[in-house]
Parts: structure tokens; sequence; C-alpha cells
């Protein structure tokens, strides 16, 4: 199994480690899963994301290249800003979802699912040399091991960081990238997240991974684990692929449409012509249990009508809330329908995310 | 890792306390809690209840996984902790007190001496 280079720190604090996607990570520490996401909802706590990808996208035609390749629209971003988006295959499904930061004129950092780096890498790579529309004068690059990522989230994360930046980061926007030091160590700061959260991203060098940790933890930000970055990222009603997202993904039949854009993009007529035979919503239960991955969903006469995607009890307002897909006959905001929880069906309100605003 | 001396054990990791006028008290064991982490949701089974010995008697639920709780021994259900409902978090924060789930009248008293004592449980959580 692969190791981050914060791995001996989570073992240090008695991280509860688990295999995620080949990488040793804790799903949690000896706190809890709700204490470390009432930790990101209230004060601030820090992931480990190293293990998430990270490819460069370099050359003169980097930007129509990555315009044809994405979902999203890269051509929007000015230098030093960053953009949700997503790489689809020409099916009418998804080969992962991605940030796509813009670092400079003709340069991307663009950071994949830890599943999906070869996938992705792989079909950029095909993508640039392919004879139509390309071939595009730009070299696709694997730079996952020169990275350390860890995402400082929460209410307070923005102050906590500030005090150790050189930057003055409350004037860095969302979605926003700034390079600058922390304690002498270069990092470069996003202020995106994947919580619902204020907060940055820090990517830095992974000599330097340990030491931001801890400047970190002494700041008395809570070092959170795989668990509450689950829970807070489906409170905060964002898709995780592999769950809510896979290669037969349409996206325009999901709360995320506002991705596509419209300029001519692979695969896109694939995804224009197929129709939302069902449709990815966020349902509240209202009895008790948890709607897990898998689960089916119910009509009133108990026939299947979809299937949960990930479902949790929010820490925060101990309602359970889940995603699923589920026939577009049902799927209006305030429908109402079951999940079969071990044999029962216990009542549901198709419910748009968020299911957490801050 | 709690494992009091005074309790027995099924290899299901429940734990049972001596039966006092044929009635017994029933939890899970602060192994099981925590190989199950956070609990958010409790069911008990229903007062009344007569249940086979092994037989699924309720559930508990955390953020990580549904676990079936098995009655460790055979009887009739007597009394559930209602207080689990609103704070389940009990079984985690105190197993083998305020955390029990369910209280049996026990067919047979002498099946507690069968069950499995604090070391022989120990060896058995230690294979997990």
């Amino acid at each position: 199994m692969k190791q981050t280079p914060l791995h001996d720190e989570h073992v240090a604090l008695n991280g509860r480690m688990v295999d995620f996607a080949g990488w040793h990570l804790p799903i949690q520490y000896p706190t809890g899963i709700p204490q470390e996401h009432l930790a990101v909802r209230q004060d601030a706590g820090v992931f480990d994301v190293s293990h998430m990808g990270q490819l460069r996208i370099l050359g003169p035609d980097a930007t129509p290249f990555l315009s044809w390749a994405t979902l999203n629209d890269p051509a929007k971003l000015r230098p030093g800003r960053g953009q949700y988006s997503m790489l689809q295959n020409d099916r009418g499904g998804l080969i992962d979802d991605l940030y796509v930061y813009r670092d400079v004129d003709e340069s991307f950092l663009v950071v994949a699912n830890a599943a999906n780096v070869d996938a992705v890498l792989g079909h950029l790579q095909a993508l640039a040399t392919a004879p139509t529309p390309g071939p595009f004068r730009v070299v696709v690059r694997d730079e996952s091991d020169a990275w350390a990522l860890l995402a400082v989230q929460g209410p307070s994360a923005a102050a906590k960081l500030d005090r150790l930046a050189d930057a003055d980061l409350t004037a860095v926007r969302k979605n926003r990238l700034v390079d600058t030091t922390l304690s002498g160590m270069p990092v470069r700061l996003a202020r995106t997240g994947y919580t619902g959260e204020d907060g940055f991203e820090v990517f830095c060098r992974p000599v330097d991974a340990a030491a931001v940790w801890r400047l970190l933890l002494e700041a008395g930000v809570a070092p959170c684990g795989l668990g509450a970055r689950d829970t807070l990222r489906l409170e905060a009603g964002f898709p995780l692929f592999g769950h809510e997202l896979d290669d037969r993904s349409n996206p325009l039949c999901t709360p995320f449409a506002w991705v596509v854009k419209d300029k001519p993009a692979f695969g896109l007529e694939a995804l224009r012509a197929g129709a939302c035979p069902r449709r990815l919503v966020g349902l509240v239960l209202e009895g008790r249990g948890i709607a897990r991955d898998g689960y089916r969903v119910l009509d009133e006469a108990g026939g299947e009508i979809g299937r949960v995607t990930s479902g949790t009890v929010s820490p925060l307002t101990r309602t359970s809330i889940a995603l699923a897909w589920v026939d577009a006959a049902h799927a209006d905001e305030g429908a109402r329908i079951a999940v079969e929880i071990r044999g029962q069906p216990v009542v549901a309100t198709v419910t748009p995310p968020p299911f957490y605003r801050p | 890792m709690k494992i009091p001396q005074e309790l027995r054990f099924a290899a299901s990791h429940e734990w049972a306390t001596e039966p006092a006028d044929g009635i017994v008290t029933v939890g899970i064991s602060d192994f099981a809690q925590d190989q199950l982490g956070d609990v958010v949701f409790v069911e008990l089974p229903d007062v009344g209840r007569t249940l086979a010995a092994g037989e699924a008697a309720a559930v508990v639920e955390s953020v990580k996984t549904a676990s079936d709780i098995y009655a460790p021994l055979a009887g009739e259900v007597v009394e559930v902790n209602g207080a689990l409902l609103d704070a389940p978090e009990a079984i985690n924060t105190d197993a083998y007190g305020e955390g029990w789930l369910f209280r049996l009248r026990v067919t047979d008293p002498e099946a507690w001496g069968g069950m499995l004592d604090a070391d022989a449980y120990a060896a058995v959580a230690e294979e997990g």
C-alpha cells in the first residue's frame, strides 16, 4: 500500500488506518468521526489528501486542449484561479471529477481522484495526440509525487492559516490561488475544499508536509480522517466519484449540470443525446437508520425506483441523509419515496442538496 | 480494552450479567463498540419478545456499518434501554454501563455459566 508523506504522523496520532484506493490513510483518529465533523463545522480541521493526483497540462494549446477535454470552461479561468470540472468519456458518462487550476498563462494543475489518476492521465494523453481536433501542442504529465496536499477547512481555518502565512489570506477570494510561505516553507494555497466550509487546500513539498501538518495542529486545527471527510462532503451535497458518479453517469441528470458549459467538447454530443431516466437527488429520511450505498429506493407500492449511492446521519443535525439515483418521475423536490433499510421501507423526501449551509 | 471479570461474553461480542432472579442485562463489549466506531442509531427488541440463544435481537448502527446484536441466552425481553434511542453514543462511552441494550428473563439461568469468561473472551477479541 502506498503511503503519503504524513503516514507516520497519522500512526503517531493513533489514526485508524485503512486501505483507500491503494493508500494507507486514517479513516478517523481516536476523537471519532462525529467530533472531527463538528470540529470542521464549528472551528477548523485538517485532512491529509496527498493521495489525490496532480497532473500538469502545459504548452501553447493548454487552454483549447482542456476546453475540449473537460466539461467546465478553463478558458474562463484567469491565472491564479480554479474551477470544479469533470472529465467525460464519449459514451455519455464520466472518467473522473476534477479541480482545474490555472497557475500561469498556459499551465494548468489538474487535481484528480487517487483511484483515477492513471485513467485520467491515459485519457488526456490520448486526447492530446488524437488527430482530430488535435493534435494539441501540450504536455500532460503526472506530478502527483511532487505535491503533498492538506485540506484545512472550517470557519476558523482561514484565520488560523493567516497567522502562519506570509500573505494576507483574508484578501484571497474563493477559488483563488496564492503562493506564499508557512513558517518559511513554500506553499501554494487554494481557497477551495470539499466540506462546504470556508478553507484552503495547501499544496506543499512532500519534504515539508509533516512540518506543515504539525504547525497546523499546534495552531489548534483538529486532525480529521476520511470518515469525517465523507460525512462532511455528503452533508454539503458534493458527489464522490465511484459512488454518485461513474462511467455511466450523465452529469446533465445531476445537480451538477451547471458544470457542463456550452462549448465544443469531447463526448458532449453523447451527453446531450442522453435522456435522464434517473436523476441524482438528495434524500432526507424520516425514520431511523442509515441509507447506505446500494440500498434500494422504493415507490409507494414497494417497487424499486432507484438506488442509494451514499448515506449517513448528519453529526450536526442527526438527520439521516443520502444521495440516490431515482426514476425521473420521483425526482422532483418534495417527492415522498422510501429507502429499504434491512428489509423495511423508511420514508424519505426528495430534498435538493446541500443538506447544510454554513 | 476493558473486559470486566464479573461478566460473561458471547463470541459475537455481547456481554451478559450474572442472572439475578432469572434476569440478565445484555450489551456489547468495549471491543465491539471500538470496532463499530461512533454509534448513531440503535434498534431495540420489543418488550415481551421471546428470543432464542443466538437470535438477532437488536441492531447497532455506526457511521461505518450496521451490526446485528444477538441474544446471548434464550429468554424473554423484559426491559430495553430506551435512553439509547436519543443518546446512542452511550454505547461508545460506557459499553458496560449506560450503554446496556436490553434485559432478558432467561429460560435457563445455568446457561450463563457456559458463556465465555473474561479471559476466554479476551482471547476471542484478540483474534478480532
